[in-house]
């Protein structure tokens, strides 16, 4: 099968090179469903069989409009009811005992999962994949986490403003995020005042929102950080407040320009450098086309989207319809991340499940916990997601989960125990009731994967079956190709453990 | 003859166990078939992590200081229990386990570590101890890993390093360092049998993916459970990772470095009964490993060492317990190791405005030393800079 399925992508290739010389010709002609599988698998968490067909025929464009037309700026899930909570003012904390407080920190562990949950439901059930993908970029790129900020609906607040401007404008977003107050606090804006400027967003502000590094110096960090001086939070209401008393109305000198700059006039000059542009540009085209960007492509489309004046949508369809993007060289070309292969999964092979929890902390036993970035950089992403653990953790998890998807229980009780065994493990008292509660919910998780693969399924016609099944599950032929079983259920068993399951 | 290549070439003429020197320090003579050819690698190297900060002034109690007692009045450790090292300091008494290394002289006890512009959190204070970087420097790879990227250990090791017990992978995190992270021996045998090796490596991507299976079948084939210890190991979490690290050794499989993790130091509240269980099942699991590897007659080339994000606040918090710190102790001890007291004493009349202690050897020079006296290697190219060694090993 495998050589098969290379001689069916060697044949597309011929055929682009044979029918359409010209790149215009080949843009209008329908991308057929190995591309339509690329480009919805790049975008989105598992295209299904179908998803994949009402794409096929669509050109380049047409397709990629298609993705981008159905954006959304809400989440359709409804947010848990705390979300519109006030902080604990000061005062309050002030007078806590150690117990209030264990018991207030508690609260925002639990609200943190709940709000995974929240979030993981949404990219498994939205309209637009796309959004969601683009939100956990914006997440990964502003990088801002629980451990931190702790009061976990300032976290739900920077997850609604990203996904409002997930395919937006990027200067429009960069204000908001340098006004946000989970990044007032995470990197210490908040408590940042005139006589003892605080660099921390100064220093990632220049290089991990916009310039990256080697573009600014030492000395326009520490001017750029008395510009966004008494930009703060207000602690009674938890919103952005603007401290006039601390802020330094002097003059500064950022890259070459002065004057009496607040953060907006920063960000100006920050937006109209070349190098920020090709800095978002580069770092999208590791998320969506390849891990090596060409550098003269990311040039070229890095002036258009600053001429666009960082329109976000725009960038996006000049890559989804580059011919890098659909460059067979590219195809399988990236490493799923842990979200990917775990929301992936489900959506994949329609796993239903009333309790989000399991998948949430599978995801994070693999290396990424949303809203608990390592650090400032975000995940570093790519190889870096697999190590033998992690590895391991991922075939640990699917072969459980696919083995026999009854006793899914199991698995899914291992992996908690494994989340105990690496995290900050929970006092005993409430690990045990999180176990009960667990196993409880878990009995409601029922899949049939027997019923999923018999979907392939055509009379007499085995082999094709297989391909097609091969076909939306793997991003390239598998590395196994052994037909020990008639049994289109054990076709996906194998498929999900070839190493290529690993690829999108 | 660069150090890489010197390396491979012992590796290809490796079937002779020798005791070696290099650089004129030597290592251990191994015990038969107990080590694998020729390479300064034969020389283990295990990491402790106290995770959560341990409290360093209740482990090396400066017990002749008068502040202590007035920082802690609920919680210090009272000076009849202390377990005397010098006029000054002595250890918590749940550490007698240690004693027995310290009047043999293989205890190392090294104070006052720490780095200029501390943070207190956790998560990146111990990135910073991880990676060996300044306080505001992000480095991607752990400084173990740079180690080994830069001199690997022979080929037929089963790994540069193993992470016992977290998935995290620590200073052994990054490119180009052949790491295993494993709870249970028999259970990574059991998971290895996922993994697959061979095929077409049709894209980087690909490669990297085949790489780590044929880096898990490779140490696979290496590991077993087979050696029967007439150690008796704690049964206790941090016990089981002894037995698992005591049985890495065992196999005979060829493994650098070892790093354990010990969790629950993270003590803001009522401290004192969590923090004796710690530092108990801390002291006889390091007596348990040495009583392991003295069996398999590994112990003069074995090197023990704690690590922490930081240390913890000399003043006493108001729920019996102690916030987050800067400077801490730590200890080394192994056959090689020359005991004794290390560093400065924690300077209880120098905090500074958030209360804390001032550091007096900077952390990398721990791993200088590691990596230049104990493995031979340049820690200057892997720590981007000189840190100066420590005198805790003997020539």
């Amino acid at each position: 099968m495998k050589k098969h399925l290379l001689s069916l992508f060697a044949s597309a290739l011929l055929a682009v090179g044979l029918h359409v010389p010209a790149a215009n010709a080949a843009e209008s002609k329908p991308i057929g469903a190995e591309a339509a599988r690329h480009l919805l698998n790049r975008t989105g968490f598992a295209a299904t069989d179908a998803d994949i067909k009402s794409f096929a025929s669509l050109s380049r464009e047409e397709a990629a409009d298609k993705l981008l037309r159905a954006a959304v700026t809400d989440a359709l899930q409804k947010p848990p009811a705390w979300v519109n909570d006030a902080p604990p003012s000061p005062a309050k904390l002030q007078a806590m005992s150690q117990e209030e407080r264990m018991a207030e920190q508690r609260k925002n562990v639990e609200h943190a999962f709940e709000l995974r949950e929240w979030w993981f439901r949404e990219m498994l059930t939205t309209p637009s994949p796309l959004t969601e993908k683009m939100t956990l970029f914006w997440h990964n790129h502003f990088a801002t986490s629980q451990q931190k900020v702790r009061f976990t609906p300032l976290l739900y607040n920077q997850n609604v403003m990203l996904r409002r401007n997930a395919l937006g404008n990027f200067n429009s977003m960069l204000r908001q995020v340098a006004r946000d107050p989970a990044m007032l606090i995470y990197l210490d804006g908040a408590n940042s005042r005139k006589e003892q400027p605080n660099e921390n967003f100064a220093r990632e502000v220049m290089e991990l929102f916009t310039l990256g590094e080697g573009h600014y110096t030492e000395k326009d960090i520490k001017e750029a950080a008395r510009a966004f001086t008494g930009w703060s939070v207000d602690r009674e209401t938890g919103q952005y407040m603007f401290r006039r008393g601390i802020h330094d109305y002097g003059v500064k000198t950022v890259l070459g320009k002065s004057g009496n700059f607040d953060g907006d006039q920063v960000i100006d000059i920050l937006l109209r450098k070349p190098e920020t542009a090709q800095f978002l540009t580069r770092k999208l085209w590791k998320e969506f086309i390849s891990p090596l960007p060409d550098e003269v492509q990311v040039k070229r489309m890095a002036e258009e989207f600053r001429e666009s004046g960082y329109n976000i949508a725009k960038l996006m369809r000049i890559m989804l319809t580059s011919d890098a993007f659909h460059s067979m060289d590219n195809r399988a070309a990236l490493i799923k991340s842990p979200v990917e292969l775990v929301v992936g999964t489900m959506k994949q092979f329609e796993i239903e499940t009333p309790n989000m929890r399991p998948f949430v902390l599978a995801a994070a036993l693999l290396g990424q916990n949303v809203f608990s970035p390592p650090n400032v950089k975000g995940w570093p992403g790519g190889e870096a997601w697999i190590n033998s653990a992690t590895l391991l953790g991922r075939k640990q998890l699917i072969d459980r989960l696919f083995r026999n998807e009854d006793r899914m229980e199991v698995a899914l009780r291992n992996m908690d125990e494994m989340a105990m065994m690496t995290g900050n493990p929970p006092p005993p008292g409430r690990e045990a009731r999180q176990q009960r509660q667990m196993e409880r919910q878990m009995g409601g998780i029922r899949w049939n994967l027997d019923k999923w693969a018999e979907g392939f399924v055509q009379p007499g016609r085995t082999d094709e079956a297989r391909e097609s099944m091969t076909r939306v599950v793997l991003a390239m032929a598998p590395q196994n190709s052994s037909r020990a079983s008639e049994k289109p259920a054990d076709w996906a068993r194998q498929l999900v453990t070839d190493p290529v399951y690993q690829l999108k | 003859m660069n150090r890489r290549h010197f390396l491979q070439t012992l590796g290809a003429a490796a079937s002779v166990p020798l005791a070696g020197t290099f650089n004129g320090v030597s290592w251990a003579a191994p015990a038969p078939s107990a080590t694998i050819g020729n390479t300064p690698y034969n020389n283990l190297l295990i990491l402790i992590e106290l995770k959560g900060a341990n409290d360093g002034l209740n482990t090396v109690v400066p017990f002749a200081n008068p502040a202590y007692a007035t920082l802690r009045p609920r919680i210090a450790i009272a000076r009849d229990q202390v377990l005397q090292l010098s006029e000054q300091e002595g250890l918590h008494p749940s550490l007698k386990p240690l004693m027995a290394l310290w009047e043999n002289k293989e205890l190392a006890v090294v104070q006052g570590l720490g780095y200029p512009n501390p943070n207190l959190s956790h998560f990146r204070s111990i990135e910073i101890w991880d990676t060996a970087s300044k306080s505001e420097e992000y480095l991607d790879a752990g400084w173990l890993a740079r180690a080994f990227a830069a001199a690997p250990a022979p080929r037929q090791f089963a790994a540069d390093g193993v992470v016992v017990g977290s998935s995290d992978m620590g200073p052994l995190s990054g490119q180009g360092v052949r790491t295993i992270a494993l709870a249970d021996t028999a259970q990574f045998l059991r998971n290895a049998r996922l993994a697959q090796a061979g095929g077409d490596q049709r894209n980087a991507a690909l490669k990297h993916i085949l790489s780590v299976e044929q880096e898990i079948l490779h140490a696979a084939g290496k590991l077993n459970t087979n050696f029967a210890f007439k150690t008796e190991f704690p049964r206790n979490g941090f016990g089981n990772q002894v037995r698992t690290a005591a049985q890495l050794v065992a196999s005979k499989a060829g493994i650098a470095t070892i790093r354990l993790t010990h969790t629950g130091f993270d003590t803001h509240a009522n401290q004192l009964g969590t923090h004796a269980n710690l530092l108990k099942d801390l002291a006889e699991g390091i007596a348990a490993l040495k009583s392991a590897m003295q069996e398999l007659n590994r112990w003069d080339s074995t090197l023990v060492m704690t690590y922490a994000e930081f240390g913890r606040r000399p003043k006493e918090n108001q729920s019996s317990g102690t916030d987050h710190g800067t400077a801490s102790v730590h200890f080394v001890t192994g056959g090689k190791v020359k005991g004794g007291l290390y560093g400065e004493g924690p300077q209880l009349a120098r905090l500074d405005g958030n209360g804390n202690l001032p550091f007096a050897v900077d952390f990398r020079s721990m791993y200088a030393t590691v990596i230049d006296k104990w493995w031979q290697g340049d820690s200057a190219k892997v720590l981007g800079g000189k840190f100066a060694a420590l005198d805790w090993l003997k020539a």
